[in-house]
């Protein structure tokens, strides 16, 4: 490992562990501006964790370990993963044949333990997010592999810094056609993941209407917090695949790299805002059917490359 | 330029996805006049010198898809106090996986045809196919008299795409045939819908099973 | 030494349960002495297998035989002693836990006759699995499938049990006929009942076609493939739950051993066999986990997870297959070696979560997961144990399931590059297949674990649930570690596997790579090492945060609503509703609510079940039509016993003049 290695792992580390908090405060601005108001400061997300770091908690009587595992473990799978997924220089810290596949299984991991710490509330309000946030998720998870597919195929290989590496851009080129679809397809899988408009309303007040924000609901204090932070994390995730997936030219030069990756999620930041303005949320009973198709948009790329 | 043209077909293809997954008869409307337009253009990829004739035909199929039958289709619902919501046979579910099976069967067909080498290039056929088979969708899954129109309109879009392969051996006669016929479809369907909703107070076409002998 | 060591575990196996029956029914010397040859067979036959892997020290057996064509002939190889494994340790920790879960002194009536069936069902099975001899095979088949018909019956007395008794005896003659079939057609081609490898010379297309297809049919209604299922949930929800452990973790795989095993015989395999097989494994896990996600029952819905994961194990052979007939190694290896240890997998947490079952049944007295909840405060262990077997069948990391679907993943994916010689792309479409079966299978466990053991109790008895004896706890903890291990550090199975995929496809043994070198097992390793850290680390942070703080108790926020009670909270039929109206055209959900409610409410019903619906839409009236089909059979039947003897006098004479 040599010394430029070294300066990008922690640059990539750094960058992975700060910058997710960001991207949710851009998108709240974002929706703020395009309503004529003038909206919190971009870095009110951080001074939220801070507080709630430092803030006492409140444990309901009925909850068990689990309910306190939760946060935990949605957090370290999000920091886990994030060690796993190329960002600026197409080099992962942790990078193995079959990466992908254990990011799509870790972060079920994390959503595993955050749902059943809902239950665990035994509200009814939280059961009904959990069993909405696991339906919609095994829904979108063949959409996932379906985009997979495609780039192995391009890529030729199953490892992330490969499959969404630089060589990517001559791709655009020969296989445009299947790469939008992905992208159309991995973009739905964005939103819904992280329960953004047309999916879910992060602002909403009406529990009956949430899937992400009614599962915490019960959290309070340093917990929260983490949850908070995990959320943001994922968020990061999804958007830098989408990132890596759009602008996947690489120059070489660090200087020159980085900038442009933080770039690139800025832009998906306030793209996800404007979607937000201007968008209204689905009905729950049609959340399914934008999911399929986003799994027909990923597949028929497939389909495209078999022939 | 063929990559450009294979991202419009996919579109194409995506716009079909969009109007059996879509709930409101409004937006399937949009669509349709979104997918009419998109391959309005289309003639310009497929042959980059078509002369004053071609840029005329393009001129008439873009304003007639994407504005006269849109407005005349709104027209209607608003008159005939057309339900917003469309109340398909099948599931939305369903009827997206379909019509995705016809797309990936019409793509394996396309594949046995005769085509010249710069058709079987590019997504032509298979999206002309796939267009059809969703056009089939439409009419066969759908209750309401409107949404037979739209079927029908995107009938024929999926056959203008095909007719595009034979713009140089009959340039016009194909595809002005076509589009009067379909005028006057859209114009008749518009009356008839029209009349049903004056008799009938609803345009469910299962209703019309009510006027056999 | 492996095969005499095997041959005396399974001795001390179908002995295990004869001592009892010379005792007194309210004796419980009988279940010690039972345990006792049951732990030393289990010992025994583990040491074969291991002393197979360890020493590859193998002296097949042939002791001549009375019968016209039989030979008692055993040996152990790499596939042989992958299926061992499951076999002795499963039914070891089942008789444990049989101890505390069926204890001869609350049933005395038929403690007896389960222990007894039990020993001779783990001798059958382990008898298949090195029998050589088809006659032999068919002879341990019938031995293991009718023990497991007196153990589905054991409480006899309930009508239940005896419908799905008679459902599976049904179904297991049914897959035994084909085995006849097949066995009779490889003697054919081979000339003995001997069971080697067959050349192209020896069989023909066509024949070996029919061997496939009858193989496919009989072993595909053991492993209970989607369609061929029909006998397998009812009698997985009704037997004891060690016994359902044992069938679910061990029995079924027979199935896929016979698989394994006769399409390895087999000289060729087109390339439509392993799509097939492919196909059917994608169909058997989907749908497996949708009906799963439909049940009510805790054990019903693992048995029909059963379902969904013999599909992953078939996802794995249908790619070796397809890998032998394009000749990739790659895949050959990968498709083995992923469904192999899947086997292996499935065992340890399917038998993990039968035996949580049975905790939670010894507890609360009900199979209903809407009557139960909350028991992780009453029953910490069995809720630890069943949480770690729902994390490791949903296939996530750090556990073992995650590993074999890796394996699966890799060489799906393999089939879908290009550059690597021959290939089937269309296989790859299994891989999002496979994700989706993770992720309902996710949805599902979800659904069980919080139901089950989280938030409050819903009925009476599950309040007043217990914790089971260490009889009960120290089997489930032996298959908990066991899916930490192979978890943790899989590179300890690639050797094990090696040996089976070579005993599989023979001529690939010394120039294909080897699963360590196809597949990243040290870097899976490291990355469930460092998750399993980071997450001890981060619980241990939170602690330590919580504890400098202060930290309140209080009621669960109930969004205003300050009454709340334990029936307000989301059931799982609820949890499951949205993925049951998605799979409607499948599953076809039976809704009954009250059609109109009146303006001011009143007391209504609302209840929804999810039936199999081969079973009842297909099996049940296929059979009645044959029942009245054959009706006018009757006639024979006058209960006249003097009209008896004439027949069989007829019958006598018929076949003595047949010759003429």
């Amino acid at each position: 490992m040599n010394a430029v290695t070294v300066v990008h792992h922690t640059i990539h580390v750094v960058l992975a562990l700060s910058l997710p908090p960001l991207l949710v405060g851009v998108i709240a601005r974002t929706k703020a501006v395009l309503a004529g108001r003038v909206g919190q400061p971009v870095l009110q997300p951080y001074y939220d964790l801070v507080k709630l770091f430092r803030k006492d908690s409140v444990y309901s009587t009925t909850t068990t370990w689990v309910f306190q595992a939760g946060p935990v473990v949605g957090l370290v799978t999000g920091a886990l993963a994030l060690l796993v997924i190329p960002l600026a220089n197409s080099i992962a810290p942790l990078s193995f044949t079959g990466d992908p596949i254990f990011l799509a299984y870790l972060l079920g991991l994390g959503r595993f333990f955050m749902a059943s710490a809902a239950l665990d509330t035994g509200s009814p309000f939280e059961g009904m997010g959990a069993a909405r946030e696991v339906t919609f998720a095994s829904l979108a998870e063949p959409a996932l592999f379906f985009g997979l597919l495609v780039l192995a195929h391009l890529s030729g290989s199953l490892q992330l810094a490969t499959m969404l590496g630089s060589q990517l851009s001559q791709q655009w080129f020969s296989a445009g056609a299947p790469l939008a679809l992905v992208l159309v397809s991995w973009v739905i899988v964005l939103l819904a993941e992280n329960a953004r408009i047309p999916f879910d309303d992060p602002n909403t007040h009406l529990e009956l209407t949430m899937i992400h924000e009614v599962m915490v609901l019960d959290h309070s204090g340093p917990a929260f917090g983490m949850i908070l932070y995990g959320a943001a994390l994922k968020l990061f995730i999804f958007a830098a695949l989408v990132v890596r997936l759009v602008f996947p030219a690489t120059t070489g030069s660090l200087w020159m790299d980085w900038p442009l990756f933080v770039l690139g999620l800025l832009t998906i930041a306030v793209a996800i805002g404007l979607l937000e303005s201007t968008m209204a949320r689905l009905r729950m009973t049609h959340v399914p059917v934008l999911l399929v198709a986003a799994c027909l948009f990923s597949a028929f790329g497939v389909i495209l490359l078999l022939r | 330029m063929p990559q450009v043209f294979d991202i419009l077909l996919i579109l194409a293809v995506a716009l079909n996805f969009v109007s059996l997954g879509v709930s409101r008869i409004r937006a399937v409307i949009n669509v349709v006049a979104l997918q009419g337009v998109l391959i309005g253009t289309f003639p310009l990829f497929v042959h980059t010198d078509i002369g004053l004739r071609g840029f005329l035909l393009v001129t008439v199929t873009l304003v007639l898809k994407g504005r006269v039958f849109p407005a005349f289709l709104m027209h209607a619902m608003r008159e005939a106090n057309i339900q917003h919501e469309v109340t398909p046979v099948v599931s939305f579910i369903s009827s997206l996986l379909l019509g995705a099976v016809g797309s990936a069967l019409a793509i394996m067909f396309s594949d046995t045809l005769p085509l010249t080498e710069e058709h079987s290039q590019v997504l032509l056929v298979p999206a002309s196919l796939s267009t059809v088979w969703t056009g089939f969708l439409m009419l066969t899954t759908r209750r309401q008299a409107i949404m037979q129109v739209l079927g029908f309109l995107l009938l024929e879009n999926g056959i203008f795409m095909f007719g595009l392969l034979l713009l140089e051996a009959i340039p016009l006669l194909v595809e002005a045939g076509v589009l009067l016929d379909l005028f006057t479809g859209v114009f008749v369907m518009g009356i008839i819908i029209h009349h049903i909703s004056r008799e009938f107070a609803s345009t469910s076409t299962e209703r019309l099973a009510e006027l056999k002998e | 030494m492996s095969e005499r060591l095997e041959v005396l575990a399974i001795a001390l196996a179908a002995l295990s349960g004869t001592p009892g029956l010379l005792l007194k029914r309210d004796s419980p010397l009988g279940q010690w002495v039972a345990l006792l040859l049951s732990i030393a067979s289990g010992g025994l036959g583990i040491a074969g297998a291991a002393l197979f892997w360890a020493l590859n020290d193998t002296q097949p057996i042939h002791w001549p035989w009375s019968l016209p064509g039989a030979e008692f002939s055993v040996a152990v190889d790499g596939l042989s002693a992958i299926f061992l494994l499951p076999i002795f340790l499963i039914s070891m920790l089942g008789s444990v836990y049989g101890i505390g879960y069926w204890n001869q002194r609350q049933h005395p009536q038929n403690g007896r006759q389960l222990r007894l069936f039990y020993g001779l069902l783990t001798a059958g099975m382990a008898l298949v699995v090195i029998a050589r001899n088809g006659v032999l095979f068919l002879f341990g088949w019938e031995i293991m499938a009718l023990s497991a018909f007196f153990l589905v019956i054991t409480e006899d007395e309930k009508k239940e049990v005896r419908e799905a008794g008679w459902i599976y005896l049904v179904a297991t003659h049914t897959a035994t006929l084909c085995l006849f079939a097949l066995f009779a057609l490889l003697r054919t081609a081979s000339g003995s009942y001997e069971l080697v490898p067959l050349t192209n010379n020896d069989i023909s297309p066509a024949i070996a076609t029919a061997v496939f297809a009858l193989g496919l049919v009989g072993f595909g209604i053991k492993a209970g493939i989607m369609p061929l299922h029909v006998w397998l949930p009812g009698s997985h929800a009704i037997a004891p739950s060690h016994v359902s452990a044992i069938m679910s973790g061990v029995i079924i795989k027979m199935g896929i051993y016979g698989l394994f095993r006769v399409t390895s015989l087999l000289p060729q395999a087109p390339l439509a066999w392993g799509t097939i097989v492919l196909v059917l494994g994608a169909v058997s896990g989907v749908l497996g986990v949708a009906f799963a996600i439909g049940q009510h029952d805790l054990k019903r819905l693992l048995a029909y997870h059963s379902i969904e994961n013999i599909g992953i194990i078939l996802l794995g052979l249908g790619l070796a297959m397809i890998g032998r007939s394009l000749d990739r190694v790659d895949l050959v290896v990968l498709g083995v070696g992923g469904g192999l240890l899947h086997v292996w997998n499935h065992a340890l947490f399917k038998g993990l979560l039968f035996l949580g079952a049975g905790s939670v049944i010894h507890a609360s007295g009900t199979r209903e997961i809407d009557r139960l909840g909350g028991l992780a405060k009453t029953m910490p262990w069995t809720a630890l144990f069943f949480l770690v077997g729902a994390v490791a069948i949903c296939g996530l990391p750090p556990l073992n399931g995650f590993v074999s679907e890796f394996l699966i993943y890799l060489g799906l994916f393999a089939t879908f590059l290009p550059g690597k010689g021959a290939s089937f792309a269309g296989a790859a479409l299994a891989a999002p297949a496979l994700a989706l079966i993770g992720g309902l299978a996710l949805a599902c466990f979800v659904k069980v674990f919080g139901a089950v053991f989280l938030g409050v109790a819903r009925s009476q008895p599950a309040e007043h649930a217990h914790e089971s004896g260490p009889s009960m706890i120290l089997p489930m903890g032996v298959l908990v570690a066991c899916c930490f291990l192979i978890g943790l550090a899989p590179p300890l199975v690639a050797g094990i596997l090696d040996r089976a995929i070579a005993a599989w496809a023979p001529n690939l043994e010394n120039t294909g790579p080897h699963l360590a070198t196809v597949a990243p097992l040290n870097w899976i390793s490291v990355m469930a090492v460092l998750l399993l850290a980071a997450l001890l680390v981060g619980g241990m942070l939170l602690r330590l945060r919580l504890g400098r703080g202060v930290v309140e108790r209080s009621v669960t926020w109930g969004c205003g609503y300050l009454a709340p009670t334990a029936r307000i909270q989301y059931t799982s039929s609820s949890f499951g509703q949205m993925l049951v109206e998605l799979f409607a055209w499948a599953l076809h959900p039976r809704i009954h609510k009250p059609m109109h409610l009146p303006l001011f409410p009143q007391s209504a019903q609302f209840h929804s079940e999810v039936a199999d619906t081969v079973l009842d839409g297909a099996v049940l009236p296929a059979s009645r039509l044959v029942a009245r089909l054959f009706s006018w059979f009757r006639v024979f039947q006058s209960g006249n016993i003097q009209a008896y003897l004439l027949y069989i006098f007829a019958a006598l004479i018929l076949l003595l003049l047949w010759p003429y």
